[in-house]
């Protein structure tokens, strides 16, 4: 009964995209379409299996810098929610700045930040990152760490609970479910700005400066090949959020048991 | 003689006789549990100062069982919260077995359970249970012990390795209580615990409760909005009036010990005959029906 519903979960979308990607094929197929309008799956799949090589190596260094810029981020923003937690003055102080940071489209400051860090560095595409990935985790932890019910917040007084030991025991737990759904739309916007980076120039390496190149040699078929490459980072960078939150959040539990 | 007249007190405290008036002695201050002497409690709010509590006198005796019971507003939650040392008072004193408040609750004098079980929800039953004895320092192997000690008393021994929120709301409740009879405190504070449950798992818990009150001996201030649930626990009765909070009245129940009472109480004429009188007090003496019905009944 369990495992007949997991089937299905699992083989319902795999079903779609199948018929999708036939329904595809003959669309292209029946109405003729030009590569550059829409090419079709087999030839994008041919183009993936004849740059292998290249794809993988330029999803690599995509993945590199919205890995490092994903891991500062998320770093710098635990370190502030900490502090801001703690020292009221600085939430205010900051919430200003977050503020422009969660609305300034902050890829449209790449041209100035490869001036910054040299046309040649990826520090630039990592920084990129960092700042955009920066925000939801913080805004989010410090939600958490905020957020301790008042019933709670009783119950540790009552028993006399250090600040120390109200934070492991009630504050920290109850703030890592806030800190993962940070997590996870940090790590879908750290792949997609550290690649869109890319479009306003730095290093020749990576999807996004692939895709361009190939779209400006008019082999359409492979610029898709290379988004299929960005398709595969996106998911690889939000199923490992999603494992390490069920591992950390499931651990959680064992930690309590025999 | 007034040497040795506070050790002949404190060695029988336990369970005292449920019913009659404090004796006035200055003895008797280290023995009662909740001493609270001219308390008052205001609020500074926009449009004026609110009188939450004016001028409160209670004492519960140690091993007693009372029940604060009022209108909303009536202050009767803000008291608790007072003696719990969760609010300060504005007027008056208070003190919990000869204590002010906060030494007390450093001492860890009492326990607590709220309306809302407040469970950490990512801890197993058992680790909730075990929260109070972690938090001071007690062993693994004796908090153990505890827990499983205390699970087995409430009925959940079964359970010790589910999260709360597999629980129903009355079994999350029992864990709350486990979790407040932890540390064996003298003295238990329950604001509401059962006013969220049904009337079915209400009436349950309620005998639950009094079954454990009669092995611990522990005292109890128990704030309810439910007359009959009031009688059917309490020693004594304390029915508030709102704006301002004060005790409009004390009802004495004298229905038996804890450990003498049984679901067949709930049925008996002298039951009856309390919660009437608890009625009475509560809605108080108004002069165009109430003495109508003050004849009627007798």
């Amino acid at each position: 009964m369990r495992a007949a519903g997991r089937w299905r979960e699992v083989l319902a979308p795999v079903l779609l995209g199948v018929v999708a990607l036939l329904a595809w094929q003959a669309t292209v197929i029946g109405l003729e379409l030009r590569p550059f309008v829409v090419p079709s799956p087999t030839a994008i799949g041919e183009q993936l299996v004849d740059h292998a090589a290249v794809i993988a190596a330029a999803s690599w260094s995509t993945a590199r810098n919205a890995f490092w810029g994903l891991v500062i981020g998320v770093a710098v923003a635990l370190l502030a929610a900490a502090v801001s937690a703690a020292v009221r003055v600085v939430d205010e102080m900051t919430a200003p700045l977050v503020a422009a940071a969660a609305v300034v489209p902050i890829v449209a400051l790449a041209p100035v930040l490869y001036t910054m860090f040299g046309a040649n560095a990826q520090t630039a595409r990592v920084v990129v990152a960092a700042i955009v990935s920066f925000v939801p985790v913080y805004v989010n932890t410090l939600r958490g760490l905020r957020t301790v019910t008042p019933v709670h917040r009783d119950l540790m007084r009552v028993y006399a609970a250090t600040r120390r030991q109200a934070t492991r025991v009630v504050t920290l737990p109850g703030a890592l479910p806030f800190f993962f759904s940070g997590l996870r739309v940090a790590a879908s916007v750290a792949v997609i700005s550290a690649l869109v980076a890319e479009y306003f120039g730095g290093p020749v390496d990576g999807l996004g400066k692939a895709i361009t190149s190939a779209v400006s040699s008019s082999n359409y078929p492979l610029a898709w090949a290379y988004v299929v490459g960005a398709v595969v980072i996106g998911l690889v960078f939000f199923c490992a959020t999603l494992a390490l939150e069920r591992g950390v959040l499931h651990r959680g539990n064992l930690r309590q048991r025999p | 003689m007034s040497a040795t007249a506070p050790t002949s007190r404190s060695a029988r405290s336990g369970p005292v006789e449920p019913v009659g008036p404090p004796d006035g002695s200055a003895a008797t201050a280290a023995a009662a549990a909740v001493e609270v002497r001219g308390v008052s409690r205001r609020f500074a709010s926009r449009s004026g100062d609110v009188v939450a509590l004016s001028d409160v006198d209670l004492t519960v005796r140690a091993g007693e069982f009372v029940s604060l019971i009022g209108p909303s507003g009536c202050g009767k939650s803000t008291l608790l919260r007072l003696i719990a040392d969760l609010d300060r008072p504005t007027g008056g004193e208070l003190t919990v077995f000869g204590r002010p408040p906060h030494v007390a609750r450093q001492n860890h004098d009492f326990g607590i359970a709220f309306q809302q079980a407040g469970l950490l929800p990512w801890r197993s039953v058992r680790a909730n249970v075990e929260l109070p004895l972690e938090l001071h320092g007690t062993g693994r192997a004796a908090r153990r012990a505890r827990a499983a000690e205390l699970l087995g008393l409430v009925g959940l021994a079964d359970f010790a390795d589910h999260r709360p929120d597999q629980l129903s709301g009355g079994m999350q409740q029992r864990v709350a209580i486990a979790r407040a009879l932890a540390e064996s405190p003298s003295l238990l504070l329950m604001d509401e615990p059962f006013g969220a449950l049904d009337e079915m798992t209400r009436e349950h818990v309620q005998t639950e409760l009094l079954r454990l009150r009669a092995e611990s001996g522990a005292a109890v201030v128990f704030v309810t909005h439910s007359i009959p649930e009031a009688v059917y626990l309490s020693d004594r009765v304390v029915v508030m009036s709102a704006r301002p909070g004060r005790v409009r009245e004390i009802v004495p129940v004298a229905l038996g010990s804890a450990g003498d009472r049984t679901e067949e109480l709930r049925e008996d004429d002298q039951f009856f005959d309390r919660v009437r009188a608890v009625r009475e007090a509560l809605h108080g003496t108004d002069p165009a029906d109430g003495t109508a019905r003050g004849v009627d009944q007798r």
